[in-house]
């Protein structure tokens, strides 16, 4: 190969770069390793974390069984090793599951129209607060104090270069849900959206009609985020909301310290144009045949540049085809059925605490531990090999007491008779 | 069939229907267990208003219905493990299965985000480890594994230039690219609150010295580079570029996205770059997955760490902890601490080369490249004569002008059993053919391509039509992709 190009040794390939920005010494980094050291070193250095032992966290990340059929399709080399589909002819299995993909949202959401997916959902918050921003031509945004904390900063993030005002509106004190009221009072006629979560960051179920009411009356648009995607199974999907944004983790992707997880965006049918990512659009062949592609790339960067409506290129497709198979997996009565599971547990679990909020919850909810030291509770769980639920002084300091608890099908219920008798 | 194409042969596939047709009523494939606490009615717990009824038209299928449909459609796909995807600017090299084992071992895929701190510490010292390569390997000083992709790095990136200038009194309003730049690049720079200028090339398709000095002044937040830059040509006077920018208060930004090019070569921080992404899912060889997930860590000089988002690694005593308390930081990009299960990927295909192992992997891409452009050179017109890196661009100058262009061309190699390369990028050669092979492929697989290629530009001469059909050995024919865009269908409805 060296002959056919004209050169001596591999060095000569890289000895027209000027010598200044030449690295001559060897990077610092040890000797390549085989497979076995490798696996020894990540097993070594994960004895030391907390993987699958008993947890009561979630707050926006949820311990749920991952089927099996998960991992072995998405090990497929077809899927795994493939790019993003832009060759049509030749990644008609990646548009077909994405087409899949996009559908199923829809009927979880009640929205139209859904993307391939986004990052996450921290991210997707502020990507549908942008298309509000467009769609409407109003430049602020109204979010909820009970939206995930971590979600909230990075919409500040976002906003603050894109003279996108953002103000929060309160909770109620009592329920834990949005208080309507403050956001009446906050609502103007330069409100571009509404962002809602529910379930909220408590875990308790917001009432969505009446926001969309209140958000539409005054020409914002209602953008409503979800965390927990299996509460879709018996929650009702948020109709009335024009944006959805939300987080699929929970469907058969692992907790991963955070990631890869899978945010969508999916909104009404008018809204289309104003989407970010990549969008899957049936078609046909020369022949005829059903075929599918990726479509209305004019909103997106390669195409139109800095007049984008996002910078968002490479997503999380396989994360996305993940909870494809899940849901096919799952299906209609599967979901149901998990989502009944997860409530149950929640609320025998709740059943044995005093409550910080009386509204309705799904399978989280916050306790009120009054005078004692949360901190210590948890310790007393963990010398029980128990993680106990997360504290929300990090996040709401009016909130020291409160405890964020979580059950999911996977919370036995031994081990909750343990977190109720060392919280009690 | 063309005696010209070797590595496929025209096979039967299944056909599949959408998962909805195939679905029938009481059909399922799941278990759960019976549940050991009292079951609760949701209209109960939650109230009847808060409720759904069945999701209409949800999948009903059983557990086989669901392998085979999933195994029957990844038939229709074409893969690196099927072979060369040569893709330039995307880095297509084989995705280790390592990689792979090592993200699923349970301590590495099961830890909480909110887990204590103390019950984390081999997570964080995978993050430690792999911030600390990666400085190593970039030549700078600090780095945020926060962003999810490439463009969000690039959008993290920008924030902090932003944030460095604005404490020094002046954010300024423009942030400079060059016309060969990737979409995302201006993209990023409008999220981030600047005007974009574009730069043109010159004729070597280098960033033009004098042009840039021009259009340096107090307004210029920074140059946004890639490096080599998207024409697969080492930008020469990039330590000139740095001090021009220097010498006004601006910063250099450089798009990571072809460090395959320099790993154990170059490093950006010794030619003057002060902020720069890189991407786990091209040069760390972290699977691409139909479209991502990816992983953009940020690395940076000095100066801009103050910015680096929160929360970031912090050693006390032998423990990690992670250390919110950062009043300079820009905000947040991403919830948790980014991509982590893509970290331990890029780690571990890291720990598999060692620090000689990138190096040669960064002069085998160069060579495949180059051996590439060798073979085809006579065949196809080069766009730029610069001495090529990790990839190289063609334009379609020949074939054009007896018809056919370089979508015809992509289309046609689908049918010779390759992916096509990366069509009409870097814009500003016409037609552009950009071919990135990566150090995975062997000569083998790097002649049939070229074989193909060159046989397809015979075919051209001889029969463009055919070509212009292309392609025509696929389950699915040429797809209507204007049509598609006509009237959008982006969901099965029944
Ligand atoms: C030169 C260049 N810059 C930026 C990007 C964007 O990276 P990502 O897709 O990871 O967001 C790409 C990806 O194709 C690229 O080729």
């Amino acid at each position: 190969m060296l002959d056919t190009i004209g050169v001596s040794s591999l060095e000569d390939l890289v000895a027209h770069l000027p010598a200044a920005v030449r690295y001559n010494d060897r990077l610092p980094i040890p000797d390549g390793k085989s497979e076995y050291e490798i696996l020894d070193y990540f097993r070594k250095l994960g004895e030391t974390n907390a993987g699958l032992q008993a947890s009561f966290l979630g707050a926006g990340v949820y311990r749920h069984y991952r089927p099996v059929m998960v991992d072995t399709i998405v090990s497929r080399g077809e899927f795994l090793t493939s790019y993003t589909p832009y060759q049509a002819e030749m990644a008609q299995g990646t548009l077909t599951a994405i087409f899949e993909f996009q559908s199923m949202i829809c009927q979880l959401t009640g929205m139209d129209v859904a993307n391939a997916s986004m990052y996450d959902a921290s991210t997707a918050v502020p990507e549908a607060a942008m298309m509000a921003m467009r769609a409407t031509g109003r430049s602020s945004v109204l979010v909820a104090r009970n939206v995930h904390p971590e979600y909230r900063e990075v919409l500040g993030t976002y906003a603050k270069f894109q003279g996108m005002p953002v103000q929060e509106f309160a909770f109620d004190a009592e329920s834990g849900q949005a208080n309507f009221d403050d956001l009446a009072t906050k609502l103007t006629s330069d409100t571009a959206a509404v962002i809602l979560q529910s379930p909220n960051f408590f875990g308790i179920v917001e009432d969505v009609k009446q926001a969309a009411a209140l958000a539409h009356e005054k020409g914002a648009l209602l953008v409503v985020i979800f965390s927990e995607a299996v509460a879709m199974g018996i929650v009702a999907p948020p109709r009335d909301a024009d944006i959805v944004a939300g987080e699929l983790q929970s469907f058969a992707i692992a907790p991963s310290y955070g990631g890869p997880f899978a945010g969508i965006i999916a909104c009404k049918e008018k809204l289309i144009r104003q989407i970010p990512g990549r969008l899957v659009g049936e078609t046909k062949d020369k022949d005829g045949r059903r075929a599918f592609c990726l479509t209305l790339a004019t909103r997106e960067q390669h195409i139109r540049r800095e007049k984008a409506t996002s910078n968002i290129c490479t997503n999380q497709a396989l994360i996305a085809l993940m909870a494809t198979v899940f849901m096919s997996v799952y299906g209609k009565e599967g979901l149901r059925e998990l989502a009944t599971q997860n409530l149950s547990k929640a609320q025998y679990l709740g059943a044995k605490l005093k409550h910080r909020f009386s509204g309705p919850f799904f399978n989280e909810f916050v306790a009120d531990v009054g005078a004692k030291d949360v901190a210590e509770m948890n310790r007393a769980l963990e010398a029980k090999k128990i993680i106990g639920g997360l504290p929300l002084g990090r996040f709401y300091p009016e909130l020291k007491n409160g405890v964020l608890l979580c059950c999911t099908e996977m919370t036995r219920r031994e081990d909750m008779d343990v977190v109720a008798e060392v919280m009690a | 069939m063309s005696e010209g194409i070797k590595k496929v042969r025209q096979q039967p596939s299944q056909n599949e229907d959408l998962l909805f047709e195939i679905s029938s009523p009481g059909k399922a494939g799941y278990q759960l267990p019976p549940l050991d606490v009292p079951s609760v009615d949701p209209r109960a717990a939650l109230g009847a208003g808060n409720t759904r009824d069945a999701i209409d038209d949800f999948p009903e299928v059983s557990e086989v219905d669901v392998i085979r449909h999933f195994t029957r459609l990844s038939t229709w796909n074409y893969a690196i493990d099927l072979g060369l995807y040569p893709l330039g600017s995307c880095t297509m090299k084989y995705n280790p299965r390592i990689n792979e084992a090592a993200a699923r071992v349970e301590g590495m895929a099961w830890p909480h985000p909110y887990q204590p701190d103390s019950l984390s510490q081999g997570a964080m010292e995978v993050m430690a480890e792999l911030e600390r390569c990666l400085n190593a390997i970039t030549g700078m000083d600090a780095v945020t594994l926060q962003p999810a992709a490439g463009a969000h790095g690039e959008f993290a990136g920008i924030l902090l230039i932003r944030a460095y200038l604005e404490s020094k009194g002046n954010p300024r309003k423009k942030i400079l690219i060059p016309d060969s730049a990737h979409g995302t690049n201006p993209a990023t720079a409008h999220m981030a609150g600047y005007q974009v200028e574009n730069i043109a090339s010159n004729s070597r398709g280098m960033v033009d010295t004098e042009i840039l000095m021009k259009a340096v002044d107090d307004d210029v937040a920074a140059l946004m580079v890639t490096n080599p830059n998207t024409l697969g040509v080492f930008e020469e006077h990039i330590a000139d570029v740095a001090k021009i920018l220097h010498d006004k208060g601006a910063l250099l930004y450089m798009d990571g996205a072809n460090m395959n090019a320099l790993v154990g070569v170059s490093r950006p921080g010794d030619f003057g770059v002060d902020v720069m992404h890189l991407n786990l899912h091209k040069t760390f060889s972290t699977p691409h997955g139909g479209g991502g997930p990816g992983s953009g860590p940020v690395a940076v000089k000095k100066i801009l760490e103050p910015f680096l988002p929160a929360p970031r690694l912090k050693r006390v005593g032998d423990k990690w902890e992670w250390n919110y308390n950062l009043p300079d930081a820009v905000g947040r990009v991403r919830a948790f601490y980014g991509n982590f299960g893509v970290l331990v990927r890029a780690l571990a295909y890291i720990m598999a080369h060692g620090g000689d192992g990138l190096k040669r992997a960064t002069l085998d891409a160069v060579l495949n490249a180059n051996y590439l452009r060798k073979r085809l050179e006579k065949h196809y017109q080069i766009a730029y004569n610069e001495p090529s890196m990790h990839e190289c661009v063609f334009s379609d100058d020949i074939q054009k002008k007896l018809g056919a262009d370089t979508g015809n061309i992509a289309k046609r190699l689908i049918d010779y059993g390759f992916h096509p390369y990366t069509v009409s990028f870097p814009l500003i050669v016409h037609g552009a053919l950009m071919i990135e092979p990566t150090e995975t492929e062997s000569k083998r697989e790097l002649d049939l391509f070229a074989d193909a290629l060159i046989s397809i530009a015979e075919e051209i001469e001889e029969n463009v039509e055919f070509v212009k059909q292309s392609p025509h050995s696929t389950r699915t024919s040429k797809v209507d992709e204007v049509g598609a865009a006509r009237k959008p269908v982006v969901r099965w409805k029944r």
